[in-house]
This record gives C-alpha cells, structure tokens and sequence, in this order.
C-alpha cells in the first residue's frame, strides 16, 4: 500500500522541480560524468573478456595446450570468467557507495530548491 | 518409486503449501500480489533470484551436457553467470528507480502511449510463454523419469502447484518457495560434488586426468569443439546468453519485489555469488557423472543427459542422495514455473486489463481480483499447451526465449535509460523489430527445419543457418529503435530530463520510502 501512495506522489509532487535544471546541474554533471567513466570502460571490458573464450575456442587451438597437468588454458580462461564476475561484482558495490551519497546529495540539493546549481 | 522419494517429495509439497498458506494472508494488495509489497531484504532477493534463475534445464541440463561434450556444456553456465554483470551494471538499479510491477510500468516513466504498454506486454506473455512450456514439457518428462508417473500426470501435478503459489500466494509465496528452492539447490549440490571431489581424493588434477580416460572422446572431451562446431553458431548462443537474462520478465519482476536501488544492486550481488558457484559446481556433477556413471548409462537413460545429475546421485551416494535430488528437481520446476506465471500474469492483468482497457481506473481490490484470474488463466492455457506438446523437442524454446528477451526487450530498456532522442515510435520498433526478427529467424532455423525426421519441428532445409539467431536478431531489435527513432519527430527533453534524474538519484522512486 505505502509504495503505491509514493508513486502516485511521485508522479504529482514531481511537477513542481525543473528536472532539465537539475540535470544541468554541477553535482548531477559530476554524477554522470563518474558514472560513464566507470560503468562504460568496465562494461567494454567484460564483454570483450567473455567472448575472447568463444572467439578463441572458435577459431584457434592455442587455447587446448596444457597448463596444469592434464588442465589446459581454456579452463583456467573460463575460471578466470567466474574470478572477473565476482571481482567486478565487488568494485562496483565499492564504487555504487560513493554514487549513492552523491546522489543523496543531488537529491537534497533539489528538496532545498537549487543550492548549489 | 521408492518410500523414501515419495517422503521428500511430500514433504517438499507440505512446505511449499505452508509458505503459501502464510503467503496468502498477507497478500491483500496488488502490490503484495505482484512484488511482495517491496519488502524483501537484498539476501532474500538474491537468492529468490537464484531460484527464479537456475532452472531445471541448469540444473540437469548443464551437468549433463558437462558429462556428454565435456567443454562445450560449460559454456553455458558461463554465459549464464556473466549475464548477471549485465544486469547490475546496466539494468538493474535505473530498472528498480524507474519501474513498479511490470517492464512496461519503467518504460512507461518516459511514454505513455498505450501501443507502448501493449508491445512491453506483447513481449512479456511471448517471452513467458515459450519458456513456461519449455519448463513444463521438461518437467513432465523429467519427473516421469524420476518418479515413473505418466506424462500427462506429471504436468498436471506441476501445473496445480505452480497454480496454488500463485493464485493464493502471490509474490510472496513465489518468492519464498524461490528461496527455499535456491538453498535446497545449494545444499544439493554442495553435497554431490564434494562426494564427487572425495572419489578423486580432492585433487583436481586427478579429476581432469582421470575424466580423459573414461568418455569415449579421450582428450578431445576436455577441449572445446565437441558440440559446437559452427564459430558463427557458438558466437550467436552464447551472445543470446550474455544480454538475454537482462531482458527476461520473471527476472526483471524480481527488482521490484525490494524497496529501493540499493537493495536491488545487493539482490544482484547476492545472487551472483550462488549462481557462480552454482556454476562451478555443474562442472564437478558433469565429470562425476561422466566419471561414475558413464557415457552409455547417461544416454540410455535420457539422450539429452538430463539424468546424469540423479544418476549420479545415486551412484556416489545411494538411494537417500538420489530420492533427495529428485526431490531438490521437483523443487526446481516449481519454482522457476511459479515465477513465470506470475509475469505472464502481470502483463495480462495490470498491463492489458488494469492500465489500458481500464485506463488505470481499477481499485486495490479489482487489481488483486483481476491478478488472480490471470494468473488461473495463465496456468490453465500453459498446462494445456504443454500437454499437447510432449512429443515436440522443445530445448529450441529456452533459447527461443532468451533470443527474444535480447533483442526485443534489452534495446528498448537501455534506450529508455541512456537515449535522450529516444521517443514513442523508437520504443514500439526496437520491441517488435525485435520480437518479430528473433521470431521468424527461428522459425527459418535448424531448430525449426531439419532434413533430419525428428531432429526438429519439420523435415527440410533451413533457410536461415543459425539454430539461435541472437547474433543478427539483436543489433536489428537496436536498428530498429534507432530508426524508429530517427523517423519520428516527437522529442520529450522535459520527460528525458526527470526520467534520468530519477533512474540515477533514486529520487521518489515507488517504495523509496519502505
């Protein structure tokens, strides 16, 4: 029930803040740009990482040659797809704080009505 | 069928019906019905993720084809698990911000033409569809195998518990029955692969020595290739893997049922951590299975080796292990089935009936009603559709599923977010372009067509090469918006304007105040 009074609210309340302003804000600006510079790099990243494995499998067999024993490259580059998954999970948890407070901070800014744009 | 699976199995459908008696009383609103009232905790969520997630097709799909094509089968639990990065880096958190119940509620933040709600539905009740019978004809046939009941019957079980979590249930019991599935599941597998680590002396080395020796393969079974020959072929698949789960409506429904962004990203991280090493686990059931069961006894039993993870069960740890794994795959189906019923169920109701034949103009009470006559509606014709489908080879429709939810639904939410010229005529064509292109691809594809009687719907050539057409039905579901786009004039930098300070900020998102 309450999450249904807050949309509506959402939805009515909003009319009052100039959304084009906010975004053409210095804080909000910086939120953005700290956004791209992060998710953007780290996106291209992990989608080359992964099909790195099916491109490579696909088109050469370096990847068949033994590393450990009778383990070779190709699992250890597919454990490695699981180590990123779990290592890129935790930076972003990392980071997202930060986002989180600046964007507490924008928030704020908007509720007191355009300090600090 | 021995006691002891019927026991397990009993006591696996008691529990899921007391969840479902709690669920029930408190589910009074719509929103409880469609996303537990938004009060779910980011562990909560995650793992109802999880087993929203980790279908039977994982389970024993993934570990079978591990033990048939070594390498190869792997490649889709890798796929599986970095769509997830996907999902918490793109979509997820705007996704929470912007959205209420359904896809089309956070599409609807920016237009609010009425085709735009219908094409978001259209998707979603397609998208459900094909994975709801996929899920149900393999259950049907699984616990056919598992507990030796008919065909029919075996649907029929899965269709009423799927119908009960639901209609009585709503969100809350699917969630809590997702949950329970999701540490069952763990727990399962957890025991199965360090019995199978304890055969090999825990030395992992030993294991990759010892599985060469024993599959028919010898060394070409721990090297890519054995399945996946076609680099186009393999490409295009594992691209459906990667971007489809981002676009899959029981998955997204998921980010609604917690109160704010924050708590959406947690559910993803959660959930991440036990599908990787859900992942990882397939590989240890794969090998055992191979190892200790063995090629000829796997394909004997199933040729799809869908039973290489109960066999397996039962030849490392007896009757008891593998009555539990039976148990823990039942589990699974329902789940994952109750999950689907509701999405199909929320496009039907609160997108079709509740905002455009009604406008909107429906009351708490009306909604709840008309969720549930959903939901029933959507059981019945899935149980129906799966009945007659038995015969047909329906693994295509899984892929189908995740091919359509990448290219039909994955532009459209993206452009949403991050395209400031994106407008009305752009959301309706990147979802149908998307849709239909992914749609009548399959329909050309060796999935459809085969010159080989019984390897696919029909006998003949196919007309399009790739079984999984992702790799060129998703740029034309991103070509699709972008021209639509193009082409139209309508600009809306006012709605753009609030609809990024929103999906960015959090700002009076619904339930941010939970």
């Amino acid at each position: 029930m309450g999450a249904e009074k807050n949309y509506k609210q959402g939805q009515y309340v909003t009319e009052e803040i100039d959304f084009e302003q906010v975004i053409e804000s210095k804080s909000f600006k910086k939120l953005m740009h700290d956004r791209k510079k992060f998710i953007i790099p780290l996106t291209i990243f992990f989608l080359v990482f992964y099909f790195m494995l099916p491109i490579l499998t696909s088109y050469t067999t370096f990847l068949n040659t033994p590393a450990i024993g009778d383990i070779s490259w190709v699992w250890l580059f597919a454990l490695a797809q699981f180590v990123m998954t779990w290592v890129l999970c935790t930076i972003y948890v990392k980071k997202a704080a930060s986002f989180d407070k600046q964007a507490d901070q924008i928030i704020k800014e908007m509720e007191q009505g355009g300090d600090g744009r | 069928m021995s006691p002891t699976v019927i026991i397990l199995f009993l006591a696996i459908v008691a529990l899921t019906l007391v969840i479902t008696f709690f669920a029930a009383r408190k589910t009074q609103t719509a929103g409880d019905f469609y996303t537990a009232g938004g009060g779910l905790t980011g562990t909560q969520n995650g793992l109802a993720i999880a087993g929203d997630y980790l279908s039977a097709a994982s389970f024993l799909g993934i570990a079978g084809a591990i033990a048939i094509f070594g390498f190869d089968g792997f490649f889709y639990s890798i796929g599986f698990l970095i769509a997830y990065l996907v999902v918490l880096f793109l979509v997820a958190e705007p996704l929470r911000n912007l959205g209420k119940y359904t896809l089309a509620d956070m599409i609807k933040s920016r237009f609010d033409a009425r085709k735009v709600r219908g094409a978001a539905a259209l998707n979603t009740i397609t998208i459900s569809t094909f994975y709801m019978i996929a899920q149900l004809v393999g259950a049907g046939a699984l616990i056919q195998l598992l507990f030796g009941i008919e065909y029919w019957l075996a649907v029929l079980i899965v269709g009423v518990m799927m119908t009960t979590y639901v209609l009585f249930g709503g969100m809350i019991a699917t969630s809590w029955v997702q949950i329970v599935k999701a540490v069952l599941l763990m727990a399962g597998m957890v025991i199965m692969a360090f019995l199978v680590m304890l055969k090999f002396n825990f030395n992992i080395g030993q294991m990759f020595t010892e599985v060469k020796s024993v599959t028919t393969h010898g060394a070409a079974y721990l090297m890519p290739g054995l399945q996946y020959t076609e680099p186009l072929g393999t490409l295009s698949l594992m691209l459906a893997l990667v971007l489809g789960t981002a676009g899959l409506p029981h998955i997204l429904m998921r980010f609604f049922t917690v109160k704010d962004a924050k708590t959406a990203r947690s559910s993803v991280i959660t959930a991440t951590w036990v599908i990787g090493l859900f992942y990882i686990l397939t590989l240890f059931l794969g090998f055992g299975a191979a190892a200790f069961v063995g090629y000829e006894t796997i394909i004997a039993a199933n040729p799809g080796g869908n039973m290489a993870a109960p066999l397996l069960a039962q030849a490392i740890g007896g009757d008891l292990l593998f009555a539990f794994i039976s148990a823990v795959a039942f589990a699974t189906i329902l789940a994952v089935v109750a999950g689907l019923v509701l999405a199909g169920a929320s496009a039907f109701a609160h997108d079709l009936y509740g905002q455009i034949i009604k406008k909107g103009k429906v009351s708490e009470s009306e909604q709840v009603k008309a969720a549930r006559y959903a939901s029933l509606a959507v059981s019945v014709l899935s149980i129906v559709l799966a009945l007659f489908a038995q015969y047909l080879n329906v693994a295509f429709l899984v892929s189908l599923a995740f091919c359509i939810a990448a290219s039909a639904n994955l532009p459209v939410i993206l452009y949403t977010v991050y395209w400031k010229r994106f407008n009305t005529a752009g959301a309706v064509t990147a979802m149908l372009t998307g849709l239909f292109s992914a749609l009548i691809l399959v329909s050309l594809s060796p999935s459809v067509f085969s010159p080989i009687e019984g390897a696919a719907l029909f006998v003949g050539e196919p007309i399009f090469p790739l079984a999984n057409p992702a790799l060129v039905s998703v740029p034309l579901g991103f070509l699709g918006g972008y021209v639509g786009t193009i082409l139209s004039k309508e600009s809306n930098m006012k709605r753009y304007a609030e609809v990024k300070v929103k999906a960015n900020t959090g700002y009076k998102s619904s339930g941010a105040n939970h």
